[in-house]
């Protein structure tokens, strides 16, 4: 495991050309987290359309890892219904937790099947999961009640 | 620009000093030796966090453990004798490291603790002078309208405990700020102080910066209107000459583990007029006098504010390093950061894309160089580092405010020590040129 390694080419082009980024016209509610070690922030956006779905905007500074993070995410959730989205972001949660050994389901995860590698870095992970905290405190705000395996979450 | 009287000058480095021999301290830090990630050589280039310790301070730490280990000012026997013994031997050399007498030094968790204790002195102290006005030293008595002045490049430790106070007592927190080369800005000085203000608090080398900062010229004017003078020692003490008597202050924190020393000890010097007038601030056992059901009197200092059992072995370690540092000599100790700092400040400014935040000129500077790097953040800088075995610091070190002060939101630090050469400065000038190249900026 080297560095370049973790900085695969999916995350430096999320980092350097972000999708979906910017603030809605009317969110539903925000979460602005940051980490306090090194300064990264990301402020997250949601709101749900006429059919439930999930609309999420994003704004943030930090480094490549919670930027590309936040790009990737925002990708991968806009326009789900949010069930499908959380069961995203616990695969994503998974991914950060297995210190490097996970093989990760692209089917689930997408792009984020790159940050893989970060989990090896446990100063980065923070990075990393720091929108999808954003995303998850903003939905509780928004009152955005999500069921993942016989569970409620509120 | 002025100077202070122990910042290392141009003028005095050739007579009288000794090289520091690099190769042969390393081989007293036996962590030194390590590899990290890819089987990399460490390079060390984080003192300013944490310093390495050497073979001496570790040996006697574990000597003390093995030979004399007892609580210290109790029992009868003779292990508690020489543990004793031991503690306060420890607490005589650290004080004559730094130009003081035993009596005035205490000993604390870290600075953040000795900084704590003081921001205590007015908190408690404000609060006891409500119900019982003659028990507390005015001093230490805070109103509305009275000020607390810090530096705009305070480390959080010299600066929350300052806000805490403020929101206590109805004081307000003022501070002097800086200009864009990282030095005070010290236009407005005696209008920053002024008669309202009751602390000056300050930093005498920034951690972030690098900044050595003219201390006596502030304590002076801090002295003027009668405010109690604090200097956070912490990056100065362990790199440069530092007579904690000479420097017009009433008090001076810092720290153990960054000079060599083991975690967990913090120390607090104080004039002994100033610390005999101090509420305490912990309380229980050791630093009592006498103790009734109803009420207690308290020990003179440094006793009083040393409540509970204290850190022995963490003592005698650090009195071990000052002992390694002395047989050096501060002053070669201070000459080799400063031509290390130089060398460090000259590659990185012939860098494109790196813009150092701190001053670019080596005068009244410590070793901690904090830069930027146009298009890549500081944490990926870091991680292209650590891939070549060199340990950077990177954020906001403590310092947010300083931070936003120069709009970065973080930066990459490196920072030396005696066990550091050019060498090291230039593997990480390599690393930053490897996270560019690779990042495409
Ligand atoms: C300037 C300065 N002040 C205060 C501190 C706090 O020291 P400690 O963490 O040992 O309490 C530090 C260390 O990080 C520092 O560099």
């Amino acid at each position: 495991m080297n560095v370049e390694s973790m900085y695969q080419e999916i995350i430096l082009d999320h980092y350097k050309n972000p999708r979906g980024k910017g603030r809605l016209d009317s969110a539903a509610a925000e979460s602005h987290q940051v980490n306090p070690t090194c300064g990264d922030e990301v402020t997250v956006q949601v709101a749900t359309d006429d059919s439930g779905r999930l609309r999420v905007g994003y704004e943030g500074q930090g480094c490549s890892i919670s930027q590309a993070s936040a790009s990737v995410m925002a990708e991968m959730v806009e326009g789900l219904d949010p069930k499908a989205a959380e069961e995203i972001r616990a695969a994503f949660l998974e991914l950060m937790h297995s210190r490097g050994d996970a093989e990760p389901d692209e089917d689930i995860l997408g792009d984020g099947v790159a940050f893989a590698g970060v989990a090896k870095y446990p100063a980065r992970i923070k990075c990393a999961l720091l929108p999808w905290m954003a995303l998850q405190d903003a939905e509780v705000k928004a009152g955005i009640t999500v069921t993942v395996e016989g569970e409620t979450r509120s | 620009m002025t100077q202070t009287s122990v910042a290392p000058t141009e003028a005095s480095a050739p007579d009288g000093l000794r090289p520091v021999d690099v190769a042969r301290i390393r081989r007293d830090f036996p962590i030194l030796a390590r590899t990290v990630r890819n089987d990399r050589p460490l390079v060390y280039l984080d003192s300013a966090a944490t310093s390495q310790k050497p073979e001496q301070v570790l040996e006697a730490e574990s000597a003390y453990y093995r030979r004399c280990n007892a609580a210290v000012h109790r029992g009868a026997h003779q292990l508690a004798e020489e543990a004793t013994d031991a503690y306060e031997e420890a607490r005589r050399v650290i004080a004559g490291f730094v130009g003081a007498s035993a009596d005035d030094l205490v000993f604390t968790k870290n600075a953040t603790e000795s900084l704590n204790l003081v921001a205590y002195a007015f908190s408690n102290g404000t609060a006891k002078g409500v119900h019982a006005p003659d028990a507390v030293d005015p001093r230490f008595v805070l109103n509305p309208g009275d000020s607390i002045v810090v530096t705009q490049m305070e480390h959080h430790a010299n600066l929350v405990p300052w806000q805490e106070v403020c929101a206590k007592t109805g004081a307000t927190l003022r501070w002097i700020g800086l200009t864009d080369d990282g030095r005070l800005d010290l236009d407005g000085l005696d209008t920053v102080i002024d008669s309202t203000t009751r602390v000056v608090s300050i930093v005498h080398q920034s951690n972030l910066l690098g900044t050595i900062n003219p201390v006596s010229e502030i304590m002076r004017r801090a002295q003027a209107v009668g405010a109690i003078g604090v200097v956070d020692g912490c990056q100065s003490i362990p790199h440069m000459p530092v007579d904690v008597t000479a420097l017009g202050a009433d008090l001076v924190a810092w720290s153990g583990h960054k000079m060599l020393g083991p975690t967990g000890i913090g120390m607090l010097w104080g004039r002994h007029e100033v610390l005999d007038a101090m509420p305490p601030f912990i309380t229980g056992g050791s630093m009592i006098e006498t103790v009734f059901m109803d009420h207690s009197t308290y020990a003179p200092a440094p006793k009083r504010f040393e409540a509970g059992t204290p850190m022995v072995a963490q003592a005698v370690g650090t009195a071990e390093a000052v002992r390694y540092l002395d047989a050096l000599g501060m002053q070669n100790v201070a000459a080799h950061e400063h031509l290390l700092t130089g060398y460090a400040l000259e590659r990185l400014e012939d860098m494109r894309g790196v813009r150092i935040i701190g001053p670019r000129d080596n005068v009244a500077r410590g070793s901690a160089i904090s830069f930027v790097v146009e298009g890549i953040h500081p944490h990926d800088v870091g991680q292209f580092l650590d891939d070549r075995g060199v340990a950077v610091r990177v954020g906001h070190h403590c310092a947010w405010p300083t931070c936003r002060r120069f709009d970065v939101p973080a930066t990459t630090r490196l920072s030396t020590y005696i066990y550091n050469d050019t060498t090291d400065i230039d593997v990480a000038v390599e690393g930053v040129r490897a996270a560019q190249e690779f990042f495409g900026v």
